[in-house]
C-alpha cells in the first residue's frame, strides 16, 4: 500500500528554490571559466608581444558573426520564455527551434574556423606548434582549450534545450509551470555570456 | 485503501515502504536520511581501505632500506592513500553524511531542497570513487604523483594519472552539487519562524562549508581539466617544454586545496559545537561569534593558499603577505576553541562517549592548529617544508580533527539514526585506545621531521629509526582501536537496546522527534526555539 506521504515528497515543488539552485550552478560555471581567464591574463601579461601577433591570425569576421548569432539566440530563447508565460505554446516551440538552429550555425562556423587552423598544421601537439615561440604557443593552447570548452558548453546547452522542447511539446512545461524552460534559458544566457568574454579576449584585444 | 489520509501513523524511515523494495529502496532513495547512510557506508569502506594502506606504509618505514615493498610501490601507496583519504573520505565525509541527515532536521525541514539531485550526487560520488580505485589496477600502474598531482611530473609520468585526475574531477562535481543543494536548503527550507540566527550551529557550519564547496571546487576542476588536456593533446599550460609554467599549477591547485581543508574542518567544528553544550547542559557561549567565525574562516580561507608555496619561487612580498593572512585565519579557529572551553566552564559535565571524543578532538586540534602556525611563518616553514613534520601536522588536523569529529558525531547521533544504543564502556575504551595510538603514531613524526626526515621517502638514515619504529607501533594500536570501535558501533546499531527519543537530554530539534525519525521527519507540530541551546 502506497502511503500518501511519499507522493507528497516527490511532488514537492519550489520554483524559487530551483531558480536559486540554477543561479548558484551558473556561478560555478563562471568560476570554471574564471580560472581560465586568470591563466589567460597571467600569460598575456608575461608575453604581450606574442599574444598580440598571435591574435592577429584569428578572423575577426568569423568571431563577430558568431557573436551576433549567439546574441540573437539569447534573444529568441528569452522570447520563448515570454511566449510561454503568455500561454502561447506554438510560438514558444518555434522560438526554441530557432535558438537551436542558431546554436548549430555557431558550431558549424566554429568547425570551419578550427578546420582552417588544422589544415595549416596548427593544432595541439602538431609539429608546427612545437616550433612556435613560447607566447605564441601559449596563446594557441589557450585558444583551443577555451573555445573547445565553450563549444562543449554549447552542446550541453543544446541538449538541455532539446529536452525542454519536448517537455513543452508534451505539455509537462506549461504556462503555470515553466521553471525548467526558465532554467534552460538561464543556462543559455550563461553560454552566451562566456562567449561575450571570450570574443574580445581572443579576437579583439591586440 | 483507507480514507483517513490525513492521520499519519509513525513509521520509521528505515521501515518505510516506498516505491522500491530491498536494495533498490536504498540505492534509488531520495530520502535525505537514507542517502546519508549510503554515503556513510561507502565512506567508511574507503576509510578502512585507506587506513590499511597507511598501515602498509608504516610497516615499510619500520626499518631503513627496503623492508616490505619497492620504492615505486611506496610511491603508488602514498598517492592512493592520499587520494582516497582526501577526495573520498574527508572532503565529502561530515557534510555528506551528517549534513545530509541532520541539516534538514535541525532547521525543521522535511528534506533537502533537491532530493533527486542529492541522490544523483551520491551516484556521481560512487562513480568517481570507482574510477579512483580502478586507477590502481590499470596496466600502466598506480599514479605516483602524490595526491597533489604537481606538474610537470604529473604531465610526464607514465602512470595512470589521467584516470586518477578524472576521478578527482568527478568527485569535485559531486561535492559542488551537494554544496549547492545545502545552500538552497538553508535559504529556502527553514521552518517558519526559524531565522538564520535561530539555527543551531551545525547548520551554520554546513552552510559556510557549502559556500566553499561551491566557490572553490570549480577552480580545481578547471585545473584538473587543463592537466588532462595537457596529457591527452599536448596542450601546454604547465610543462615548460610545452611553454607552460609549473608554478602556475601549484597556485591553481592550492587556490582550491587550501579552502578544501576548511571543507574538511568546518563541519567538524560544527559537530563539536553541537556536542559540547549538550553534555555540559549549558547554553553555548558566544553563539554569534561561533556562527560568524565559520563565515570568516570560509572567507579568509580563500586568501592564504600561498603558504603551501613558500619554497616554490614566490616574491618576498607575496610570502610575508600570505604569512600574515595565515595568522589572521587562525583567529576565528581559536575563537571557536575558546568558546567551547568557556561553554564547559561551570557546566554539569557528563562524560559520555560523544563528549569524550569531542575532548579528544579539541586536544588534537589544538596541537594541529598551533603546529600550523609554525608552518605559517616563513622562516620556520622553510626549515620543515616537505618533512614528516608536515605529515604529522595534517594528520593532527584532518585525522585528529575531522576524523575524531566524525567519530564523535556517530556516537552522538547513532541513537537517532538507528534508534538503538551502543555499549558506552566499550566506546570509551575505543576512544582512549585510539587517542593513545594516534599520538604515538604522529607525535614522533614532528620530532624526526624537525631533525630532517623527508616526506614521501621510503628509505631514511638510521638515526630516524627509533622515531619511525614508535610511530609504526602507534599505527598498529590506532588500527586496533578503530576496529574495536567499529565492532561496537555495528553491534549497537543492529542489536543494541532501543534508544529513547532524547537520550542525551539535548535541546535541538532532532531530539524532539522519535528515534529513528519518520520519512518526513516532523509528523507532529514542533517548537522552534529562539535560542536552540536553551539549557537552564
Ligand atoms: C582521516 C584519516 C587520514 C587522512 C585524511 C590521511 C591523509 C593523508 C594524506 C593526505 C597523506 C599525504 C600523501 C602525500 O604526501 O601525498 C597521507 C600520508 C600518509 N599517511 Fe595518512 N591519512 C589518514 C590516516 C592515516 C592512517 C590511519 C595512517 C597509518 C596507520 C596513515 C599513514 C600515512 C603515511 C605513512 C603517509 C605517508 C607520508 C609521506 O611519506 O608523505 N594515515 N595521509
Ligand atoms: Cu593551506
Amino acid at each position: 500500500m502506497m502511503s500518501e506521504k511519499v507522493t507528497h515528497i516527490e511532488e514537492h515543488r519550489d520554483d524559487a528554490a530551483s531558480k536559486l539552485g540554477m543561479w548558484l550552478f551558473i556561478f560555478t560555471e563562471l568560476l570554471l571559466f574564471g580560472g581560465l581567464f586568470l591563466v589567460y591574463s597571467i600569460y598575456r601579461a608575461q608575453y604581450p608581444a606574442n599574444f598580440h601577433e598571435a591574435s592577429l591570425e584569428l578572423s575577426v569576421t568569423i568571431g563577430a558573426v558568431n557573436t551576433i548569432v549567439l546574441l540573437f539566440s539569447s534573444m529568441t530563447i528569452a522570447m520563448a520564455l515570454t511566449a510561454m508565460q503568455k500561454n502561447n505554446k506554438k510560438l514558444a516551440l518555434r522560438l526554441i527551434l530557432v535558438t537551436l538552429l542558431m546554436a548549430l550555425v555557431f558550431l558549424v562556423n566554429k568547425y570551419f574556423e578550427w578546420g582552417a587552423k588544422f589544415h595549416h598544421g596548427l593544432y595541439p601537439g602538431s609539429d608546427l606548434m612545437a616550433l612556435l615561440e613560447r607566447g605564441h604557443l601559449l596563446y594557441f593552447s589557450l585558444y583551443f582549450f577555451m573555445t573547445g570548452l565553450h563549444a562543449f558548453h554549447i552542446i550541453v546547452g543544446m541538449i538541455l534545450l532539446i529536452v525542454v522542447y519536448f517537455k513543452v511539446k508534451n505539455g509537462s512545461i506549461h504556462f503555470e509551470k515553466y521553471f525548467l524552460l526558465e532554467n534552460g534559458a538561464l543556462y543559455w544566457h550563461l553560454v552566451d555570456l562566456i562567449w561575450i568574454f571570450l570574443f574580445p579576449l581572443m579576437y579583439l584585444i591586440t | 485503501m483507507s480514507n483517513e489520509v490525513n492521520k499519519i501513523e509513525y513509521v520509521s524511515y528505515l521501515e518505510h515502504q516506498g516505491r522500491f523494495k530491498g536494495l533498490k529502496s536504498w540505492i534509488f532513495a531520495t530520502d535525505h536520511k537514507r542517502i546519508a547512510l549510503l554515503y556513510m557506508y561507502a565512506i567508511a569502506a574507503f576509510f578502512f581501505i585507506g587506513a590499511l594502506l597507511g598501515l602498509l606504509m608504516r610497516f615499510e618505514l619500520i626499518a631503513p632500506g627496503e623492508t616490505i615493498m619497492k620504492a615505486q610501490t611506496y610511491n603508488g601507496l602514498f598517492t592512493v592513500h592520499g587520494v582516497i583519504m582526501i577526495f573520498m573520505v574527508v572532503i565529502p565525509g561530515l557534510s555528506a553524511v551528517f549534513g545530509n541527515f541532520f541539516l534538514p532536521i535541525l532547521i525543521g525541514a522535511k528534506d533537502v531542497a533537491f532530493p533527486r539531485l542529492n541522490l544523483f550526487s551520491w551516484w556521481i560520488f560512487v562513480f568517481g570513487s570507482v574510477l579512483a580505485v580502478a586507477s590502481q589496477f590499470l596496466k600502466s600502474g598506480p599514479p605516483d604523483t602524490g595526491w597533489t598531482f604537481y606538474a610537470p611530473y604529473s604531465t610526464t609520468t607514465g602512470t595512470s594519472v589521467i584516470i586518477a585526475t578524472t576521478a578527482a574531477f568527478i568527485l569535485g562535481f559531486s561535492s559542488i552539487l551537494t554544496g549547492l543543494n545545502f545552500l538552497v536548503t538553508v535559504h529556502q527550507m527553514r521552518a517558519p519562524g526559524m531565522k538564520f540566527f535561530n539555527m543551531p550551529l551545525f547548520p551554520w557550519a554546513i552552510y559556510a562549508t557549502a559556500w566553499i564547496q561551491l566557490l572553490a571546487t570549480p577552480i580545481v576542476g578547471i585545473t584538473l581539466l587543463m592537466l588532462i588536456a595537457e596529457r591527452l593533446f599536448g596542450i601546454g599550460f604547465f610543462d615548460p617544454n610545452l611553454g607552460g609554467d609549473p608554478v602556475l599549477f601549484q597556485h591553481l591547485f592550492w587556490i582550491y586545496s587550501h579552502p578544501a581543508v576548511y571543507i574538511m574542518i568546518l563541519p567538524a567544528m560544527g559537530v563539536i559545537t553541537e556536542i559540547v553544550p549538550t553534555f555540559c547542559q549549558r547554553k553555548v557561549y558566544g553563539y554569534k561569534a561561533i556562527a560568524l567565525s565559520s563565515l570568516a574562516i570560509a572567507g579568509v580561507g580563500f586568501l592564504v593558499w600561498g603558504h603551501h608555496m613558500y619554497t616554490s619561487g614566490m616574491s618576498e612580498n607575496a610570502r610575508w603577505f600570505f604569512s600574515l593572512l595565515t595568522f589572521i585565519v587562525a583567529v576565528p579557529s581559536a575563537i571557536k576553541v575558546f568558546n567551547w572551553i568557556s561553554t564547559m566552564y561551570k557546566g554539569s559535565i557528563d562524560l559520555k562517549p560523544p563528549f569524550l571524543f569531542a575532548l579528544a578532538f579539541i586536544f588534537l586540534f589544538i596541537i594541529g592548529g598551533t603546529t600550523g602556525l609554525i608552518l605559517g611563518s616563513v622562516a620556520t616553514n622553510i626549515q620543515v617544508h616537505d618533512t614528516s613534520f608536515i605529515v604529522a601536522h595534517f594528520h593532527y588536523i584532518i585525522f585528529g580533527g575531522m576524523g575524531f569529529a566524525f567519530f564523535a558525531a556517530i556516537h552522538y547521533w547513532l541513537p537517532k539514526m538507528y534508534g538503538r544504543l551502543y555499549n558506552f564502556r566499550r566506546a570509551n575504551i575505543a576512544c582512549i585506545i585510539m587517542f593513545i595510538g594516534f599520538n604515538t603514531l604522529y607525535f614522533p613524526q614532528f620530532v624526526i621531521g624537525i631533525q630532517g626526515m623527508p616526506r614521501r621517502y621510503f628509505d631514511y638514515l638510521p638515526q630516524f629509526q627509533t622515531g619511525h619504529m614508535i610511530s609504526t607501533i602507534g599505527g598498529v594500536i590506532l588500527i586496533f582501536g578503530l576496529f574495536y570501535m567499529l565492532i561496537n558501533l555495528i553491534k549497537g546499531a543492529r542489536k543494541g537496546p532501543k534508544a529513547p527519543a532524547n537520550p542525551w537530554n539535548g535541546s535541538t530539534l532532532e531530539w524532539q522527534i522519535p528515534s529513528p525519525p519518520s520519512l518526513e521527519n516532523f509528523d507532529e507540530p514542533f517548537e522552534v526555539k529562539a535560542n536552540p541551546y536553551d539549557y537552564k
